[in-house]
């Protein structure tokens, strides 16, 4: 039948659109149409050793100490939702993104883009939450700006958070790391940061019990590290969701992944959400979860130091690293067959019915 | 979780596949017509469970992609105009027209928006009159009456810069489009769930008098999807063809009478363009007369929009389920849901998207998968 296809199918589809002369919304996703844009616009013309590693933070030797560096901005809409704000994602993202190298955060840097009319009650909510998140995380603000655009240019804030870090010695997480026979840990449930901000968005209100899961997680990476040498990788899986983090740790590190449908944990509200707005919980954002890659000696007790912290209660193995279909993610269901989980292209889109 | 956790219940899928198995004696050729089915067969993998002469093909069940491409169009020549508004689910977003998509006009400056319920658009009307307000309203039956009642309501309140350009699609006339194919090769059905809980299953009798082939309606967990398997080798395997409903905790005999009176209230039946499979007679909706001045193809003079779709595009022999997706050569390679060639790679309801982004994997290890 294939062979009759390739005489037969003269294809003459509709012309794809490339989403090549403009930017979408979807190149922002944090999946493919995110990877295209860096690795066809600001790798061809930034290129060097450090940024080709692509992990979430860079760490280079400088004075004999190896400093962490990182950028994150936030653009968040409704800037208050339950869980937090803007301001406290602004600290705990960039905050995360150093952890996630096994650094130490010490400083941060500060942007705010503010839209002309913002109420001034909000920017001091929203800074107020800045200074309790830097508390918490024992980060200190250093530097910082501020620009105001003229109405309807911004979206009441943007913040940018620049941060850096300490990396302790013999530390060395990287994407690709990952080697078969490796497993997959993840700290808690997933998808409650997005299936909440989903849920305060206009026309979409439902009610519900979820709250964002943003916090910073260097606590719980310095009492993982303690526990094992073993770990190989560190990632938040922010936008895009656990699917993006595991897809770029399978395609840096040239291994596949294979997930066990039933140990990754979700919540009762968010699989609900998710099965009425026809969303898969593995590409909804989280703001206070990591994934580790562990060598199998060492993946019990990172496992144990991790349900140990506050932040890892629910910590479990959902998977390991495999040699077969090397930079694919799949799943065993509970059926006990199997699916990819794909990167996706651009923003997860809600079926119609 | 409650109603879910039990349809999707290992052991009681287990169960349903081996009394499949037991009951097949014969190879047969089964067709889920709904694309939320073709969604659920290939993200659970359905398809690795089923006895090897029990064959699924995938029907023309997925309303994103069979809009026709010169609907798309005129979503897309309305969107991109000055004071316009142009609202819609989100998939039909990334829907390729003849030169460009929605996603492109937003990107250009059109006001394209995402919303989930028709009622949405007219709270946005109500909202913004200096604003011409189009919902895009596509699917089957089972999304029109709510796009039905926006356009009622809206003639209610006598909003003013309202309008809808529907593309409503009906699902018995597609069945009896493929089952007078002389090509054809499917022996069974499992009839739309939602579309059914809609419209009831009193169409289904005629079809089973016109062609002899069992229905049964079904619903969109694993479980309802193998039962359904399982009730139509039955009926084939005793020679008869009946419809059933599988989905009994949704679907009735009569359907939903209120959204059928609001949807003959406000459309009526016309001759239909399937992207994909060409027309069909008396298989769509059209707003009424009575409610022209919501219709946004009037308003805007698009009518005479046409856009020629190359006959030769395999899509029309997967949405016939003819071939599958993984029989055409641009599959995974030039045809990629960020470069979609042809409609059923758009939609993760479309059998190419739905093969691509959960079953690739086996394509290389079970041949044509």
């Amino acid at each position: 039948m294939a062979q009759d296809a390739k005489v037969e199918v003269a294809l003459n589809c509709p012309v794809p659109m490339p989403a090549k002369d403009a930017v979408l919304l979807g190149h922002g996703s944090g999946g493919r149409m995110s990877a295209d844009l860096l690795h066809s616009i600001l790798l061809p013309a930034l290129r060097n050793p450090v940024l080709d590693q692509l992990n979430d933070q860079a760490v280079v030797e400088f004075g004999g100490a190896r400093l962490a560096f990182t950028t994150d901005s936030f653009v968040v809409k409704p800037l208050f939702f339950p869980g937090g704000d803007i301001g406290a994602l602004a600290v705990n993202g960039t905050v995360n993104d150093l952890a996630m190298g096994g650094a130490r955060p010490l400083f941060l840097s500060l942007a705010l883009i503010l839209e002309e009319g913002l109420p001034m009650e909000q920017l001091r909510q929203v800074v107020e939450s800045i200074r309790v998140a830097a508390a918490i995380a024992g980060v200190t603000v250093i530097t910082g700006d501020t620009k105001v655009v003229e109405k309807g240019s911004g979206d009441g804030i943007f913040v940018n958070t620049s941060g850096i870090g300490v990396v302790p010695p013999g530390i060395e997480l990287s994407a690709d790391r990952a080697k078969p026979g490796d497993r997959v840990l993840l700290s808690g449930t997933i998808g409650d940061h997005g299936i909440t901000i989903l849920s305060q968005r206009e026309g979409l209100e439902f009610a519900s019990e979820i709250a964002s899961d943003t916090a910073a997680l260097h606590t719980l990476v310095a009492d993982m590290l303690a526990a094992s040498p073993e770990i190989r990788c560190l990632r938040d899986p922010t936008r895009g969701g656990l699917s993006s983090s595991l897809n770029e740790i399978a395609a840096r590190s040239r291994v596949g992944i294979e997930l066990e449908e039933r140990s990754i944990p979700v919540r009762d509200e968010v699989q609900g959400a998710c099965e009425m707005l026809g969303l898969d919980p593995l590409y909804v954002a989280n703001e206070g979860k990591l994934i580790a890659i562990a060598g199998p000696e060492g993946a019990e007790d990172v496992l144990a130091a991790m349900r140990k912290h506050p932040l890892g209660r629910d910590a479990r193995m959902i998977g390991t690293v495999t040699a077969s279909r090397p930079a694919m993610v799949t799943m065993r269901m509970r059926l006990g067959t199997s699916r990819i989980v794909d990167l996706l292209a651009g923003d997860q889109l809600p079926r119609i019915c | 979780m409650k109603y879910l956790d039990e349809y999707r219940d290992e052991r009681i899928a287990r169960g349903l596949v081996a009394m499949i198995a037991q009951r097949a004696t014969r190879p047969w050729v089964l067709m889920e017509i709904c694309g939320g089915q073709t969604h659920t067969l290939m993200r659970f993998g359905i398809d690795e469970l089923l006895p090897k002469g029990v064959e699924m093909v995938h029907g023309p069940g997925c309303p994103v992609c069979v809009t026709p491409l010169e609907t798309i169009d005129k979503a897309i020549n309305i969107a991109s105009r000055p004071g316009v508004t142009l609202i819609s689910y989100g998939d039909m977003l990334r829907v390729p027209g003849s030169r460009t998509d929605l996603f492109h006009v937003k990107a250009n400056g059109g006001d394209v928006r995402i919303v989930y319920a028709p009622t949405e658009a007219l709270k946005f009307a109500r909202a913004n009159p200096g604003r011409q307000v189009v919902f895009f309203a596509v699917g089957f039956e089972t999304t029109a009456p709510a796009n039905a009642m926006a356009v009622w309501q809206a003639k209610r309140e006598g909003l003013r810069n309202f309008s809808m350009l529907a593309s409503h699609v009906l699902v018995p006339p597609a069945i009896r489009a493929l089952l007078s194919s002389r090509r054809n090769r499917v022996q069974g059905f499992i009839g739309p769930g939602h579309v059914c809980t809609v419209m009831g299953y009193r169409e289904y009798e005629d079809l089973i008098r016109e062609f002899h082939v069992p229905i049964v309606v079904g619903g969109f967990e694993p479980v309802d999807l193998l039962e359904a398997i399982l009730m139509l080798v039955t009926q084939l395997e005793e020679g008869r063809a009946e419809v059933e409903n599988q989905y009994v905790r949704s679907v009735t005999y009569q359907g939903n009478l209120h959204a059928q009176k609001i949807l003959g209230e406000v459309f009526e039946v016309c001759d239909r363009k399937w992207r994909g499979i060409g027309g069909i007679p008396e298989s769509g909706l059209n707003i009424r007369q009575e409610y022209a001045d919501f219709d946004a193809d009037r308003i805007f003079g698009t009518q005479g929009v046409t856009a020629d779709e190359p006959a030769e595009c395999i899509s029309a022999e997967v949405l016939q389920g003819l071939k599958k997706p993984t029989d055409c050569p641009a599959f995974g390679v030039r045809c990629t849901p960020e470069n979609p060639l042809g409609a059923p790679m758009v939609s993760s309801e479309g059998a190419c998207a739905a093969y691509y982004q959960y079953r690739r994997h086996l394509v290389g290890a079970k041949g044509s998968a």
